[in-house]
């Protein structure tokens, strides 16, 4: 599968151009948040920040699907890989999370029947081989990975696998960002909003947002120039004192988005308040599986109680997500949390803030 | 009747094993020492330093684009070899299967070793067979061990790097390990890629021919281009800067790579080498490797400074800098 488009979006003289028009036009001291964990691994990889002026600090919000599930949740999916008749499936950033007392690469260790697969269809293929047990995905990430969970729970029913369950734990992006904005500790000046998530949504899910809180808003892509350019609009914006939405993300987005992954999110899943690990309950938030598919909800079909436990001391991940703090304020920071011992969220998935900065910005050795 | 499949048998010291040994291993891999069957064999070697190593090769699966666990397990430890700046000589091979491994597959996979064997122009002089019972292995392990002479003069080691001395690398990067991810279960690309096993022993007696004084010869293959400069650095104690802009990924591999979130720089490599270089031989040795057929792309990737010891930074395409980290645990694909 080539690839060739993606030079055109790294080329250096128009980075050079696109830097220079960002340090001639930002003067007062801003902060600015990136809403998506691919965002902020391609800040890190392409060494954005070494590039932009004092000015600009870049923070990350809650990004990452897997940072901000809750410890909770993760508690549940290691009882569902502890169960005999189930075979766990999950994309591989969940393995290392931790729960309260394990995590699932622990579960698979110790011989749970766990497996890592690239798309939810593989999962549903995995049931029609496997009829004798129950095929369990989890269903974990935003607008963006929710519709291919829809669209295989669909295809289960067609096909009549019965044995293929959804564990739903996705998330909903703009109450997250609405959430951010309301809050009275928010200190960012401006947002870069996830250019995959609003594929799906299209940017008019983030218009009402903009109007009500007055922030400045850019939806942006995801190759340097991508970011750049998002990156010039948002600091020209602030400098002139305006705040819109501004799409920097044209060739893909749309104000409407995809309509056809929208109808089947609607079709499969309904809107519920949903708890974000450091942030805790945010309304419609979550989306479950609906009552009309209750068959192939996992939730509905075992008992996954699991006892509270409280979400782990001195870790900074809630403050880190909402742009607080930078993960070097963090006390556990590179000292007991590392992505080979990770202890809060932000350091186990490779897109997580934590463990972007460890890897890119000298964690060992440092 | 000769079966169709591995049998507990075929390990047992007796007639099944015999016939294996004699009808498949000694036709060919065919040297006198070998065919001697003696408990070990016996050899006359050039005089000075030897180098000696081994590797076990368990991968899965067993065959894949662009070779398979035979030429591979060959291959690995000429190239272990070879880095130490030897000629390798002999070779030991260990092979360990499991019961109901077909037939057919053992017999492709030797003679893709022999093959690799005469390629690399190295004797396999001494082996064993062992059958270990079903689920006790997953279809065939291979150990190979090696010796190889050094010539004298030749002082190759990771902590010679120095202030100054180029870093070049021999072709593409992330080949081997995007193959054998793509060959496994639930990952169904149809992209034309393959492994880049290769053996690299004349590639660098090419090298040595032209400057006996190469600092540092490492073969990047676990953990990758990243994890091998992090190493050579550290024992060092001296700064790596390469450039992402001369760092050769083939675009179907950078397309896999960027779709599951992998970096390409922790990818493994099966058949190529990072060699470090006083600047004045720099581009005679590039000449070199150049010349061999499997270092036509061969870049100079950057370079080694008195600044930041112990760590590697990459410039990135737009002119950025960014430290390039070691590895830490197994590289997850992202979900979103």
């Amino acid at each position: 599968m080539p690839v060739k488009h993606i030079e055109e979006y790294r080329d250096r003289e128009i980075a050079r151009r696109l830097i220079a028009q960002i340090h001639a036009a930002s003067r007062k001291p801003i902060r600015l948040m990136e809403v998506c964990g691919t965002h902020t691994m391609s800040i890190f990889r392409s060494g954005l920040r070494s590039l932009l002026p004092e000015t600009i600090t870049l923070v990350s919000g809650p990004g990452c699907p897997v940072c901000v599930t809750a410890q909770r949740e993760i508690d549940q999916f290691v009882a569902l890989a502890r169960r005999e008749d189930v075979i766990l499936t999950t994309f591989g950033d969940l393995l290392r999370v931790p729960g309260s007392g394990s995590s699932l690469q622990q579960e698979r260790a110790a011989g749970c029947d766990v497996r890592v697969v690239y798309s939810p269809l593989d999962a549903l293929a995995l049931a029609a081989r496997n009829r004798g047990k129950k095929v369990v995905f989890l269903g974990v990430g935003f607008e963006t990975t929710a519709p291919t969970v829809a669209a295989a729970l669909l295809s289960a029913r067609a096909q009549g696998v019965s044995n293929f369950l959804v564990f739903a734990a996705h998330k909903r992006t703009p109450p997250a960002v609405a959430a951010l904005m309301a809050a009275p500790d928010l200190r960012v000046d401006g947002f870069l909003l996830p250019g995959h998530v609003c594929l799906v949504t299209g940017t008019r899910a983030f218009q009402p947002l903009v109007d009500r809180y007055r922030i400045p808003c850019v939806v942006g892509g995801f190759e340097p120039l991508d970011l750049l350019g998002a990156l010039a609009r948002l600091v020209a914006q602030i400098e002139a004192g305006a705040a819109v939405l501004e799409n920097a993300y044209e060739r893909a987005v749309t104000a409407g988005g995809n309509a056809k992954a929208q109808a089947v999110m609607e079709a499969v899943f309904a809107t519920v308040d949903a708890e974000w690990r450091g942030l805790g309950v945010i309304p419609e938030s979550g989306l479950k599986i609906a009552e009309a598919h209750r068959a192939l909800d996992a939730e509905a079909c075992f008992d996954l109680s699991v006892p509270d436990v409280p979400e782990p001391r001195g870790c900074a991940c809630g403050q880190v997500l909402k742009g607080l703090k930078i993960p070097t304020d963090c006390a556990l920071y590179q000292k007991t949390c590392t992505p080979m011992h990770p202890v809060g969220p932000c350091m186990v998935s490779s897109e997580g803030t934590c463990a972007a900065y460890y890897r890119y910005h000298g964690g060992e050795g440092a | 009747m000769k079966p169709d499949t591995i049998l507990l048998d075929h390990g047992s010291g007796g007639k099944a094993a015999h016939r294996l040994t004699t009808d498949l291993l000694l036709p060919v891999f065919d040297n006198p020492m070998l065919n001697a069957l003696n408990d070990g064999a016996v050899f006359h070697l050039p005089g000075g330093r030897l180098a000696f190593s081994t590797d076990t090769y368990v991968v899965d699966p067993p065959f894949f684009p662009g070779g398979c666990i035979g030429d591979l397990a060959v291959n690995g430890t000429v190239n272990d070899l070879a880095m130490c700046g030897a000629r390798p000589l002999f070779l030991s091979v260990g092979l360990i299967l499991e019961e109901g491994l077909p037939m057919a597959d053992l017999e492709r996979i030797v003679r893709e070793m022999g093959r690799a064997a005469r390629a690399a122009g190295v004797q396999v002089v001494t082996g064993d067979t062992k059958v270990v019972p079903r689920g006790a292995a997953d279809r065939i392990f291979i150990n190979t061990s090696g010796v190889g002479a050094v010539p004298a003069g030749v002082a190759i080691d990771s902590s010679r790097a120095r202030p100054g001395d180029r870093i070049i690398l021999s072709g593409t990067i992330a080949d081997h390990g995007i193959t054998i991810l793509t060959q496994r279960e639930g990952l169904a690309f149809q992209a034309a890629i393959k492994s880049d096993t290769a053996p690299l022993n004349a590639m660098v007696a090419g090298m040595l021919a032209v400057e006996t004084d190469i600092h540092v010869l490492r073969d990047p293959t676990r953990g990758g281009v990243g994890t091998a400069l992090n190493e050579i650095a550290e024992k060092s104690a001296v700064g790596i800067r390469i450039h992402e802009d001369r760092i050769p990924v083939r675009p179907e591999v950078e397309g896999i790579c960027e779709l599951l979130g992998f970096d390409p720089l922790y990818i493994a490599n099966e058949g190529k080498l990072l060699a470090f270089v006083a600047p004045a031989e720099a581009e005679a040795v590039l000449a070199a490797v150049r010349r061999d057929p499997y270092g036509h792309e061969a870049r100079i990737i950057g370079e080694v400074t008195a600044d930041h010891p112990g760590r590697v930074v990459l410039e990135t395409r737009i002119g950025g800098s960014r430290i390039v980290g070691m590895l830490t645990g197994e590289q997850l694909p992202r979900i979103c």
